[in-house]
């Protein structure tokens, strides 16, 4: 399909111009941009303070910064990469921009309350922003209490009203998408026609959903127990704090999900397109996401075999834990065979989606480590679940927000990101990010504990080269930023479909105009149909 | 200048060869699916790479009988995992009978440890190769983790609660205590030393004396001063239950239920007496919360330990048994030390 | 059909992202059921710490629940379950459209919720007075265990500050119905939202009712 000259043809981003026009959209799309700049201003601030930790950590004595700054910088980098890049990410902008576009959809169900659930989100941040400027917060983003609670001389309160707001943003996303993906699929889009990627982010919606709000009651119960000093979870009152363990859990495992559905969302759509092949066992990977979510709120104590609860509670949260494992293994296996008698392109998302299945199989089998009672004593607490949960959150989760970003980039903006630079990039990402958490695991076994300022000698040699495994996955995160905003001005225009992908949005004009399609489609294909897509591009030609 | 790059921790307890077999097996799994995954999708990538833009590749929908292998063969290694890795746990967390007791207090930032027989030890511990050594743990402010890497044990050590964990050297050497639950400025600086040593050279150090006596000892006199021992006499006229003999019976409490009278029991009812009271007695106990520290609560337990069992008496108290002689032979060995005044009984 | 109907129908307006009038009204209620799922939740947080702490202090638990004036949290309870009534009937007038009777049960439930909270606020300044507020004038009379007294009463405060606020913010929601309704928006064709407002209305009063027999109730039936 020949586009007209993008300039002349309204789109999305040029039907009205303004600062009010972008801060008072309604428009899911531009809402996804507005999430895409905020979330990558707390990446780049998160990984500010992953630098000095990994430049602090090079010797064994604590020479860069204090103990009292160092605490800091590891809470820090846990609050604003989990709560306010992680959390957000690919809902808030592939989601948002594409879950109405694949079922047919011109919006939302409810736009004025994504607009919201972003401003709470840039809300949230400024209450963290400020805890930082102020002062900074060294509780770990775990807020464990009573160190949170009643000994913490640090900014604790500001940081979880922050939180407590990010939270909100979370909610409301998630009961958006619920609702657009019951109510305003296109007629003839059943669920099982449905793209992956809305499967994996009804599951991820349905955790957000439930879960957040147990955060939210918990995190203000520290706050008001640090504000009125009163004990909640202050055992001076009869308060237990295992108690709140239970509870910050309860949350903080499903969430971990909510960082690795969409990702798994995304790898579902990139496999299919660069193997031009349906995904193999479509049903097991649709039923796999709902799977992760439910069996995800059933685990939160295996954060706690060693916190001082029963020894048959943790035998019960073990044994769920093997059960979550199943149905991730289980997409693993689907990608691969999706590959079988494919049509295997090796373009950046690809490469990506390889990098996504390398990594996340390692951190997620690495899980079945930790999930063993016996083994999990000896590695709890220690940089051997530092290891496993960055190879999951960030092998996994943002290789797969990077994939997806290469993949919808030119739907976004119209323009092709330069394919040298971004296959340069996806390499160097991949290289420094073994080298920096891989060795990490070995310092766990070794006995390294986390959120150590100081170590013993020994283990220097370890973090010098997780260190410079750091250095370099820097470098592969700032080429993609530079080249991203250079292609909006130089980048070659992209047409409609420039991967040859099936799914609603490719059937758009490259970028989308605002109301996504000019009529409602009726579908009348499987997805992943890719003989429907040839034999509809053979007629239009 | 020599760079040391240690790879894998060293053994020293009898746990940590049954950690690290499971570890193996692991490992030996991961190597296996990881290795399957990653040349499938490596030779398939390039077997099946893109020739033309004009390929269409078969449709492929599924096979529900590979679904199914590849769904039923995990699970049944996920259950070996966690059958292995719950017998590994479940052993770790019994401590034998005839474990040799010591007290630990956490506290921002350093580790105060006791032994029964009195040696402090602040941020070392000494104990013998082939004995079972139980520590049982408190903190004083925040949540810490008493985490020794070389025998592969971990516990939590909580405020207002005791935690228990044991472990049994197999080798002397010293090797690394960590804390291992962050909790505040000096988290990495709460570490230390476990010293193993052969069983003669313990008994050496232990000779060495504690200078005000065991902790038994200590507790008694803590007794004494506290004013416990005008209401919990030996004989029967107390208003207060009688200690004699009570440590390990099960206490019937007033309105109805049960307690098992351990460590956590004599803490809780000298910090928190009202919590439970025993059938037959008054709410009458003062609360020396704020009056003795954690660690003159640990030497209370031993003393309370130490008076032992009344002989052939296994009846509860608070049902109004009557108290032989003050201090009976006890059926503990950990409380032995405290009446002989010696040192513990060799393996 | 009056005329105020007929204007109302032509005024109601799909918004853009729907396709039709069913399919908004569908989304709304979902919506508005999810929401109150997340409310569950988010109560369900201090239903449970209150579930555990009840467990291991059910004798102090029982003590300071005796000290909470139960008559006055039974009119409460007779209070919220009329607002009900009233909302209920606000959403069936709105059905039918009837423009002067929507506002004027609306109004009936803001004013028997403003007697709730009239009421509440009377307990609060009880418990104040009586120094069963959590903090450092916190004093339960003839409790051995105060540490674990001011635990119950920490959840008392929060569970029904919780509870009021979201009365609070309901009152607000129907005062901008009303305000609506007078204006003769709602009609048989389009009266959602009073519809999910009474949705909320009744869940906050169902929080009530589970508040009322675990805060105000324990151990009522145990002799004195």
């Amino acid at each position: 399909m020949i586009t007209a000259a993008a300039e002349e043809r309204q789109t999305y981003l040029n039907e009205s111009y303004g600062i009010k026009s972008w801060l008072l959209t309604k428009d899911h799309k531009r809402i996804a941009l507005l999430y895409l700049a905020t979330i990558t201003l707390f990446f780049f601030i998160g990984g500010i303070f992953a630098t000095i930790i990994r430049i602090e950590l090079l010797t064994p004595r604590g020479d860069l910064v204090s103990s009292e700054t160092y605490n800091k910088m590891f809470t820090m980098h846990g609050v604003i990469m989990i709560f306010f890049f992680l959390i957000p990410s690919i809902p808030a902008t592939l989601g948002n921009f594409f879950i109405p576009m694949m079922i047919g959809a011109r919006d939302l169900a409810f736009p004025k309350i994504n607009l919201l659930s972003w401003y709470l989100l840039v809300a949230g941040g400024l209450f963290a922003i400020f805890a930082m400027l102020a002062g900074g917060v060294d509780t770990g983003w775990t807020f464990y209490t009573p160190f949170s609670s009643s000994y913490s001389n640090t900014y604790v309160v500001a940081t979880v009203v922050g939180v407590f707001i990010a939270g909100f943003s979370s909610i409301l996303t998630g009961l958006n998408f619920i609702v657009t993906i019951h109510t305003m699929r296109a007629p003839g889009m059943t669920w099982f026609r449905l793209p992956l990627f809305v499967w994996a982010h009804y599951a991820t919606s349905i955790i957000q959903v439930l879960g957040t709000p147990v955060l939210a009651i918990t995190l203000t119960l520290v706050g008001v127990e640090r504000i009125f000093h009163i004990g909640v979870f202050d055992p001076a009152y009869g308060g237990d704090p295992v108690l709140f363990q239970h509870l910050f859990w309860f949350y903080s495992h499903p969430a971990v999900y909510i960082m690795v559905l969409p990702a798994m969302g995304v790898l579902s759509e990139l496999v299919s397109t660069f193997s031009k092949k349906q995904v193999f066992g479509y049903a097991f990977v649709a039923f796999s996401s709902v799977a992760i979510a439910i069996l995800g709120f059933l685990v939160w104590g295996h954060h706690m075999f060693v916190s001082g609860q029963s020894a048959y509670a943790s035998l019960v949260f073990s044994f769920l834990s093997y059960f979550v494992a199943i149905p991730s293994a289980i997409k693993v296996f689907n990608w691969t065979a999706t590959l079988y008698k494919g049509s295997i392109s090796y373009a950046t998302p690809m490469l990506y989606a390889f990098g996504f299945i390398g990594l996340f199989t390692m951190g997620g089998l690495t899980g079945l480590y930790v999930a063993a009672l016996g083994v999990d004593v000896h590695v709890t607490d220690t940089y051997f679940v530092v290891a496993h949960f960055h190879y999951i959150m960030v092998g996994g989760a943002i290789m797969g927000y990077l994939g997806g970003l290469h993949y919808w980039w030119p739907k976004m903006s119209g323009r092709m990101y330069p394919e040298g630079w971004a296959k340069l990039s996806a390499l160097v990402i991949f290289l420094g990010f073994n080298l920096t958490f891989f060795p990490q695991f070995i310092l766990g076994y070794l006995g390294m504990p986390r959120r150590y300022h100081v170590y013993p000698d020994e283990f220097q040699v370890l973090h010098v080269l997780s260190t410079a495994g750091a250095s370099v996955l820097a470098v592969g995160y700032v080429i993609p930023l530079i080249y991203f905003i250079w292609s909006l001005r130089h980048g070659k225009m992209a047409g409609a479909n420039p991967w040859g992908a099936t799914g609603l949005e490719w059937k758009t004009p490259s970028p989308p105009p605002t109301h996504n399609f000019e009529e409602t489609p009726v579908i009348r294909h499987e997805a992943y149909d890719y003989a429907a897509l040839m034999e509809e591009e053979a007629n239009v030609r | 200048m020599g760079i040391t790059l240690p790879l894998f921790p060293e053994q020293a307890s009898t746990l940590a060869p049954q950690t690290d077999h499971l570890l193996y097996f692991l490992l030996a799994v991961s190597v296996v699916f990881s290795a399957g995954i990653f040349l499938s999708i490596a030779y398939f990538a390039i077997r099946y790479r893109r020739r033309s833009e004009s390929d269409l590749p078969p449709k492929i929908a599924g096979v529900l009988s590979i679904e199914l292998t590849w769904t039923i063969v995990p699970f049944i290694l996920a259950m070996i995992m966690f059958a292995w890795g719950a017998s590994v746990f479940m052993q770790a967390s019994r401590p034998p009978n005839d474990a040799i007791q010591v007290y630990a207090v956490g506290k921002q930032w350093m580790w105060k440890l006791q032994h029964m027989e009195g040696q402090r030890e602040i941020n070392e511990l000494h104990i013998p190769v082939g004995v079972p050594v139980k520590v049982t743990m408190t903190s004083e402010d925040v949540i810490h983790s008493f985490y020794v890497p070389a025998f592969r044990t971990k516990q939590d050590v909580l405020p207002g609660r005791y935690t228990t964990t044991w472990f049994q050297a197999t080798k002397p050497g010293k090797y690394h205590l960590f804390c291992a639950e962050y909790c505040g400025t000096n988290h990495s600086g709460m570490i230390g030393w476990i010293y193993a040593m052969e069983p003669q050279d313990y008994q050496a150090w232990l000779s060495g004396g504690a200078p005000e006596g065991s902790m038994a000892s200590s507790g008694e006199k803590l007794f004494q001063d506290l004013g416990c021992a005008n209401c919990h006499r030996a004989d029967a006229q107390g208003r207060c239950p009688n200690l004699v003999g009570l440590f390990g019976t099960t206490v019937q409490l007033a309105g109805g239920g049960t307690v098992k009278a351990d460590a956590a029991y004599v803490r809780e009812s000298i910090l928190s007496p009202n919590a439970k009271i025993v059938a037959g007695f008054q709410p009458i106990m003062p609360t020396f919360q704020g009056l003795v520290t954690e660690e003159g609560v640990t030497q209370l337990v031993e003393y309370v330990k130490s008076l032992g069992r009344q002989p052939g008496s296994g009846s509860p108290i608070g049902s109004g048994t009557t108290p032989a002689q003050q201090k009976t032979l006890p059926r503990d060995r950990a409380a032995m030390p405290a009446i002989a005044g010696s040192g513990p009984t060799q393996r | 059909m009056s005329a105020s109907h007929i204007e109302s129908v032509e005024r109601l307006a799909v918004r853009e992202q729907f396709d039709t009038a069913e399919q908004q009204k569908d989304a709304a209620t979902l919506g508005m059921w999810i929401f109150l799922v997340t409310e569950v939740m988010f109560f369900g947080g201090m239903f449970c710490a209150y579930t555990v702490y009840r467990s291991f202090f059910p004798n102090t638990f029982g003590r300071a629940s005796s000290s909470l004036n139960a008559t006055l949290g039974a009119i409460n309870t007779a209070v919220l379950i009329c607002s009900s009534l009233t909302m209920v009937l606000a959403v069936h007038f709105a059905q039918l459209g009837r423009r002067k009777l929507i506002v004027l049960f609306l109004i009936l439930t803001m004013l028997i919720g403003g007697v709730f909270l009239g009421i509440k606020a009377y307990e609060w300044h009880e418990k104040f007075v009586e120094h069963h507020v959590p903090g450092p004038s916190f004093h339960l009379e003839g409790e051995a265990l105060q540490g674990q007294a001011q635990l119950f009463f920490t959840l008392y405060f929060a569970m029904t500050g919780l509870h009021a606020l979201h009365m609070v913010i309901g009152i607000g929601i129907l005062t901008v119905l009303a305000i609506q309704a007078w204006k003769g928006k709602f009609s048989p064709a389009y009266y959602s939202p009073v519809d999910i407002a009474g949705l909320y209305w009744h869940f906050v009063d169902i929080i009530w009712i589970f508040l009322f027999p675990l805060l105000y109730l324990i151990d009522r039936h145990m002799p004195k």
